[in-house]
């Protein structure tokens, strides 16, 4: 299998009042046409390490790696103006929140419209089409209808997925999504899942899929990541969770519920500070 | 406090910075601690301070900085010397009079209406914004809606037409802009107000039986204080503007007095050849609506560093 | 669906109608405190609008057209009635309806104050965008510096050594008044915007001359809503340059200059249309000291020159003219926001 990703040593400095904040402390992996899970607590430097990948680290930090490699192309020393041409056509990244991450004075079909023709040379006429398909593509069934909303008019569920459109209609290779479904409504939270599901399939795309739910991530993921305070401290396949050996994977598999099981005393994620060294 | 005097002496430092003040003086003297650090570490808003302390300075002592009388010239010798003459550092005027003395003297005006003006409609906004955000529902709606009416209008041309009727005078100037200054502070209050006003610390005074009133003045208005404070700073420089142009069109401060804006307005006619009759008094005032400006900005960021530009 | 719709358009009758209330009561207020200053401040207010000088009979006269002898409310509702229909008296300066005058005067202040603006907004929003882009260099405090002396200097002071500066010594601008005396006769303006008359009928000369006089007011004018303008924007820019959607711009690829000018400063419009319209109305307001420094025959001027002559009904008038321009410009920005901004849109 050729790596679509190679990630060895990435490492995020956010310099703060107090001293250098690192948030990303050497973390290594490959990815291949794979659907990748990183899991860990609030703070642990998922989005972070997201981010650094897409060529997103606030301007004040600093990233740096070893090697940081996408389909045999040095993103390290690529130009901006290369990473900007990836960004959006070949790696991709869905946000949390549609109800921010989408323009709000902008009309959602033209947001879509352009993607497409930031990285295409297609007609007006053309990309309107594309647009349209997407999102029927993300099974909204009126796509006419939605092409012309603003965010604010639809729902959290349906912005979601014209989030995953916007982000898809240039045909992406790797998509990053960070806790893509963590601002919905649980019940809205699944429907996004298998269309999400079903795309990455049907494309054959690299996925990486942050999320801080355990359990929604070995369902949805071939091999899981489990960082803790800015380092991978596990890597283990998602069938083989259960065997998992580092006490913090276990610790946060001990806090999933399970049905019937007596729950007293409620489980307390117990850390130990030499996880972190 | 016996414990922590017993276990180790604290530094006054530590004592301000405790994150557990035992007393409320202590609490209320480490917040201000912790304002100055952010205040003090902005330098264009400590100049703006020295600016201002620097105005106070001369006002207060201006008989004994100024070297000449502020009114009686010296017509035979003086009239309208450059500045650096001996003895006439910025100048002298088509009087005679000492350009210097009179910017001097004059600082005492500029003082005097900024205080003034700031006395009368601070409280005036603070108490209408405070009523009506407490008491709601009517009063509320009639309140702001009067607020909103003055918020509309031009304000110099509403001053101009104040001192129009009320007749030319600097006592007269600062009531017209004191008029028209109070309805932000209103709003400022009333915003205030209504964020404090649901919390649950108000909610506990009033189970505990205080009146209104009480809730109103002890409680509700002290917290509107540092954001009416640092609007109203922000609002000097304006108002010494708004004086100056009174001043300058004739309506405000009237010969012989030495006020900045009227200064100019006599300057004015010398300005091709004797320039710096009219520019002098234009450099006093915008030195000092720039100290206030710049405390105002300080006082902001110090007093709400969310807000902070930096 | 068609309740919702019949629900919607109850809503906006709703809105429609409280707009509608207050841009009467503010107007009402308008009426009431200039009526409290003409006619309730001064000890005698036929004296305010005569002079003392006047004889008895007229005096008598007058006390009696202003309908002094009726109880005050009476004279209020007599006194709104006039200004609604637009009767603000004679001008004791002028001899003229204050009203004539106004009219006459009034295009030279609106273009003055609308070359003004422009220019502080042309020049303004891109540097606050600037600032905000470039926070914390050295741009962004040399736009900070230009706007903080804005907001300190006096503007008649700057004024007049504008004038002594380009006018005076360089002779770079014309002075004073809005056009040449050669001119005077030869040129028939329509609109009353000379710039504006100067380019439709082709007289060149003309709009030069104009275009002379009126640089050096408008630009001290623009000055002082650049220094308001490139502040708000700066801080507008930077609260949406923080926001989650310009991420999600750059995980598209799009080029920042797009992200800023596309994205954040168009959302950044938003508010920034309140910005201008209040300094436009700013703007009115502050030629009353730059027209008296330039001689620029507005409404700032006609307002001064009857202060100083006491000619009240005059003064009132202008107050309120301006202040109706203010109210009408408060509602004009109040529009804008709601078609800029796709969450208030009435759809
Ligand atoms: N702008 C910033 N300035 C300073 N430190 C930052 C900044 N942004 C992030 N960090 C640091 O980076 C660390 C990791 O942040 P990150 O957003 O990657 O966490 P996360 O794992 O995605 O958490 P969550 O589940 O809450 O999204 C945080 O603990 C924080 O200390
Ligand atoms: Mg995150």
């Amino acid at each position: 299998m050729s790596a679509l990703l190679t990630v060895e040593d990435l490492r995020v400095r956010f310099p703060t009042r107090t001293g250098v904040v690192e948030a990303v402390r050497g973390v290594s992996f490959t990815l291949g046409r794979e659907r990748l899970g990183i899991v860990g607590e609030s703070g642990s430097g998922k989005s972070q390490t997201g981010r650094a990948i897409m060529g997103l680290t606030p301007p004040h930090a600093d990233a740096s790696a070893k090697q940081l490699a996408f389909d045999g192309i040095d993103l390290i020393s690529a130009p901006p103006k290369l990473r900007r041409d990836l960004r959006g056509k070949r790696i991709a990244m869905i946000l949390q929140d549609p109800k921010y991450s989408l323009n709000p004075v902008m009309s959602i079909g033209r947001q879509i419209v352009e993607t497409l023709r930031r990285h295409e040379r297609v007609s007006r006429a053309e990309a309107r089409e594309r647009a349209l398909d997407m999102l029927a593509a993300v099974q909204i069934r009126d796509p006419a209808r939605v092409f012309d909303l603003y965010p604010h008019e639809v729902s959290g569920g349906m912005g979601q997925r014209a989030m995953i459109a916007m982000m898809l209609v240039a045909g992406p290779e790797l998509l990053i999504a960070d806790e893509p479904t963590s601002a919905l409504d649980v019940t809205v939270q699944l429907e996004v899942l298998s269309i999400l599901d079903k795309l990455v399939a049907e494309r054959g795309m690299g996925l990486i899929f942050v999320s801080h739910d355990l359990r929604l991530v070995s369902s949805f993921c071939d091999r899981v990541l489990v960082m803790y305070a800015g380092r991978i401290v596990e890597e283990i396949a998602a069938s083989e969770l259960a065997n998992a050996r580092h006490p913090y994977t276990q610790g946060l598999l001990n806090c999933m519920p399970v049905i019937g099981a007596d729950r007293h005393p409620l489980p307390v994620l117990d850390r130990k500070p030499e996880w972190a060294l | 406090m016996s414990l922590a005097t017993e276990t180790r002496p604290m530094t006054r430092r530590e004592w301000l910075l405790s994150d557990r003040p035992q007393s409320r003086l202590q609490a209320r003297l480490g917040r201000a601690y912790m304002t100055w650090r952010r205040f003090s570490a902005n330098r264009l808003a400590v100049l703006g301070l020295l600016i201002l302390l620097g105005l106070v300075f001369v006002a207060a002592f201006a008989d004994l900085l100024a070297p000449h009388s502020p009114v009686i010239g010296n017509l035979a010798s003086a009239r309208l010397l450059p500045p650096g003459s001996e003895g006439y550092l910025l100048g002298a005027d088509d009087q005679g009079r000492d350009i210097l003395s009179r910017l001097i003297h004059g600082s005492r005006l500029t003082l005097a209406v900024v205080v003034l003006v700031a006395i009368i409609a601070a409280p005036v906004g603070l108490i209408v914004g405070a009523v009506a955000g407490y008491a709601g529902g009517w009063i509320d709606a009639i309140l702001m809606r009067i607020t909103d009416i003055f918020l509309a209008f031009p304000k110099l041309v509403l001053a101009l037409a104040f001192v129009a009727a009320l007749g030319p005078g600097i006592e007269n100037a600062v009531i017209a802009i004191a008029i028209t200054s109070w309805p932000p502070y209103a709003r400022i209050a009333r915003a205030e107000t209504l964020t404090v006003r649901n919390s649950d610390y108000i909610a506990a005074v009033r189970l505990m039986g205080a009146s209104p009133a009480r809730i109103v003045f002890r409680h509700v208005i002290p917290m509107c204080m540092s954001s009416l404070i640092v609007r109203v700073t922000l609002d000097m420089a304006g108002i010494i503007l708004t004086a100056a142009g009174l001043g300058f069109l004739g309506l405000g401060a009237q010969p012989p007095l030495p006020e900045w804006g009227a200064m100019i307005a006599s300057g004015r006619r010398f300005i091709l050849d004797q320039w710096w009759v009219a520019t002098m008094p234009g450099i006093a005032i915008l030195i000092v609506s720039l100290g206030f400006n710049l405390l105002g900005d300080g006082l902001r960021d110090a007093f709400d560093p969310r807000e902070s530009g930096q | 669906m068609n309740g919702r719709r019949r629900a919607r358009s109850r809503k906006a009758v709703a809105a429609a109608l409280q707009f509608l209330v207050v841009v009467a009561t503010t107007y009402l207020g308008l009426l009431a405190v200039t009526f409290f200053i003409g006619r309730v401040i001064p000890i005698d207010p036929v004296l305010a609008v005569l002079g003392d000088r006047a004889p008895a009979h007229v005096v008598e006269r007058t006390r009696e057209a202003m309908g002094l002898n009726l109880p005050l409310y009476q004279q209020f509702v007599i006194y709104c009635r006039q200004a609604l229909s637009g009767d603000f008296g004679i001008s004791v300066l002028t001899t003229n309806p204050v009203m004539t005058d106004i009219r006459r005067v009034f295009p030279a202040t609106m273009e003055l104050a609308t070359v003004g603006t422009l220019i502080g907004a042309l020049i303004g929003v891109p540097l606050g965008v600037l600032a905000a882009v470039k926070r914390g260099s050295i741009a962004d405090q040399i736009v900070r510096v230009i706007g903080l002396v804005g907001y300190s200097v006096p503007i008649f002071w700057l004024a007049l050594l504008a004038l002594l500066v380009f006018y005076a010594r360089l002779k770079w601008v014309a002075y004073p008044g809005r056009i040449d005396i050669v001119y005077e006769y030869t040129f028939s303006p329509i609109t009353g915007f000379y710039l504006v008359d100067a380019l439709w009928q082709r007289q060149w000369d003309v709009l030069r001359d104009v275009f002379r006089h009126i640089i050096l007011p408008a630009s001290l004018l623009g000055y002082f809503s650049l220094a308001y303008i490139s502040r708000m924007t700066r801080s507008f820019m930077l609260n949406e340059l923080q926001q989650e959607y310009i991420v999600a711009a750059r995980a598209k690829g799009l080029s920042e200059a797009r992200i800023i000018w596309a994205h954040a400063l168009r959302n950044a419009a938003v508010p920034l249309v309140t910005v201008i319209a209040l300094s436009y109305a700013g703007l009115l307001e502050g030629s009353v000291l730059t027209e008296t420094v330039f001689s620029w025959p507005g409404l700032g001027l006609y307002i001064t020159n009857s202060l100083q002559n006491a000619d009240m009904n005059a003064v009132l008038g202008g107050t309120i003219i301006i202040g109706s321009v203010f109210i009408g410009i408060n509602l004009l920005s109040d529009l804008l926001y709601r078609t800029l901004d796709p969450r208030t849109r009435a759809r």
